[in-house]
């Protein structure tokens, strides 16, 4: 089962703590968002698991493996992107990805057939020959991603990795991301974007100030939105809603405390109790015939606990 | 768990990864493939032939005899007159602009540009990424000195035919001794500094003036022999190709002042551009394996 573990983790240049004492133990075929503002110690985490730079003190380990004692080993089984690396320009993708595979020790036959099919999973098979000097900084961070797929591994680093994307291309990206976890893979992603982690990830990890401040479920994440320690959800519809379907026939659902229009498709529902209440309440609005589409975790529910834990930031 | 011929390593769910060796040789052939793709390798080649191009049409035009005299009293080999004005003369030019062009921001260009980034977050170590730039950088320096030299010796071999001296032999492995050093050196000024351009002007001034200034202070005013400067020991490539092999002496100035002026001897160089290569190599390494990728 792939691992990631910190242990005491911490960072300091000079005077000032960049990472403090970080314990975080993820196991398991999943993805974990790892949350918080500018200079939180997000990326310091990141590289301090991939080596770039060394812990103060503690540990860094992958599937058990310290990193910093053999990284070799412990980056075997890590497809990491950090910081949206540069490739030199003279290369062509397929150059910079023939050098990967031969790093990570894809065999000769494997190789091509490899680079073609994760250039083709990033969208860049058009410019796979070209030199990646002319590539736009998107252009660039799908190859990255690609360079991160090119040996199928069971752990990804990812550091905000829809950076630079455009909209097309950060869609792509949370699929590529959602395909690995059906692929049993454990990511291990960090990224501004709250509703990017609610779309695509498990867990969430909140980090501030170097601190981790949270780890856990997304859904019992969310459910500190709510005074009452409640959950939310929000349901699209194919079809306008009226409001009194939504007071009377939703509001009164089991579990449900209160529900609201936010537009004529969209409803917000206040609800407690665990992850078998959520499903009882997914069965019960389709039961309805309202025309629902989706049915997910607010968006706003992971805002508002971020907002309240991340206090005091810049 | 069974080992496979040339591989080294494996975790369970990862598959074998090669070795450290093996990983050099695959950063030594992509760097040398962006040298060959960009064009810093053809503007140093194309520099060496602007050099042997003057220097091939400066023989022509005023003669081989004017241009690289050889006079009875003082000279026993025209061809070593040759070799001696045209390799001794300009080599060490070419091997330094070798070091700024492959070496100068090697490790630094990394930081920099952030192209680190990609290589960095894969399971190699950075000793390997040290070690095959470096060779990378050895190689096309190589490439470009072998050319210079073959141009070298089809001059020699027109206006003296297969007779060409053993000495050149001796110069041109001193040369490629030089040219390690050199790169050892600038490889590890580009792992003192994170930008480019301050590692590339640092091991510019170092090479084109300081050295020779302060080998000319030490040596001609305070009289102390220069052998910590490498340029020091890398008089032997010159002076290994002169008819008479120039020593340590004495000489009574302008005025009646004694001074000495001094030489390498072979051994002496070899020493100074051996221990300059190990530590400077040594050091780098060290230097970029605990730099950090802040």
């Amino acid at each position: 089962m792939p691992s990631i573990v910190a242990e005491n983790l911490t960072k300091r240049y000079g005077s000032f703590t960049a990472l403090s004492n970080l314990n975080l133990k993820i196991e398991g075929s999943k993805c974990v968002g790892f949350l918080g503002p500018n200079g939180a110690g997000k990326t310091t985490t990141l590289k301090i698991f991939t080596d770039m730079i060394r812990a103060s003190e503690g540990r860094a380990l992958i599937n058990g493996v310290d990193v910093h004692l053999n990284k070799k080993k412990a980056m075997s089984s890590v497809g990491a992107l950090i910081e949206s690396p540069e490739i030199y320009p003279a290369l062509t993708p397929r150059d910079a990805l023939s050098m990967v595979a031969e790093i990570r020790g894809l065999p000769r036959a494997e190789k091509r057939k490899k680079i073609e099919e994760v250039v083709s999973e990033v969208k860049m098979e058009e410019w796979l020959d070209k030199k990646v000097g002319k590539f736009s900084k998107g252009m660039k961070q799908r190859i990255n991603i690609a360079a991160a797929l090119l040996s199928d591994p069971d752990v990804f680093l990812l550091d905000e990795p829809t950076t630079g994307l455009d909209p097309r291309g950060m869609a792509e990206v949370r699929d590529i991301v959602k395909s690995l976890k059906t692929r049993n893979r454990l990511i291990f992603m960090s990224s501004h974007l709250l509703n990017e982690v609610q779309d695509i990830c498990d867990e969430v990890a909140m980090i501030d100030h170097g601190k981790l401040l949270v780890y856990d479920s997304l859904s019992n994440v969310t459910s500190r939105a709510s005074s009452d320690g409640g959950n939310i959800v929000e349901v699209e519809l194919l079809r306008d809603i009226d409001e009194r379907t939504v007071n009377d026939d939703i509001a009164s659902l089991a579990n449900v405390s209160s529900a609201e229009r936010s537009d004529p498709r969209k409803v917000r529902i206040h609800f407690s109790g665990n992850i078998q209440n959520q499903e009882r309440l997914l069965l019960e609005l389709a039961n309805l015939k309202i025309g629902m589409i989706s049915f997910h975790p607010s968006a706003s529910a992971l805002e508002d606990t971020y907002l309240r834990l991340i206090k005091d930031t810049l | 768990m069974s080992k496979l011929p040339g591989k080294s390593l494996s975790t369970p769910g990862s598959r074998l990864l090669p070795t450290s060796v093996s990983q050099v040789g695959t950063i030594t052939k992509y760097e040398l493939l962006n040298y060959f793709r960009s064009r810093r390798f053809f503007i140093l080649l194309a520099i060496g032939l602007i050099i042997s191009g003057l220097l091939t049409a400066l023989v022509a035009y005023y003669g081989v005899s004017n241009v690289a005299p050889c006079l009875p009293n003082t000279c026993s080999s025209p061809p070593l007159a040759f070799y001696s004005f045209w390799w001794g003369s300009s080599i060490t030019f070419v091997i330094v602009l070798s070091g700024i062009f492959f070496g100068g921001d090697a490790i630094s260009g990394e930081f920099q540009n952030k192209t680190g980034y990609f290589l960095v977050a894969n399971p190699l170590r950075r000793s390997s990424i040290y070690i095959g730039k470096w060779l990378g950088a050895l190689t096309a320096s190589l490439i470009v000195l072998a050319i210079y030299a073959a141009i070298t010796v089809g001059n020699g071999l027109y206006y003296f035919g297969a007779n060409v001296p053993y000495q050149f032999a001796e110069s041109l492995s001193f040369s490629i001794l030089y040219l390690i050093a050199v790169l050892g050196f600038t490889f590890f000024f580009s792992s003192l500094f994170k930008s480019s351009s301050m590692s590339i002007l640092v091991t510019a001034i170092l090479f084109l003036f300081a050295f020779s200034l302060i080998q000319l202070i030490v040596s001609g005013l305070v009289q102390v022999e220069p052998w910590f400067i490498i340029t020091y020991g890398s008089g032997i490539i010159g002076n290994v190709l002169m008819d008479t092999y120039p020593t340590t002496q004495p000489i009574r100035g302008p005025g009646g002042r004694d001074s000495t002026t001094f030489a390498a001897t072979i051994p002496e160089g070899i020493a100074i551009l051996l221990i300059y290569f190990f530590a400077t190599a040594v050091l780098g390494l060290v230097l970029f394996e605990r730099k950090e990728f802040t």
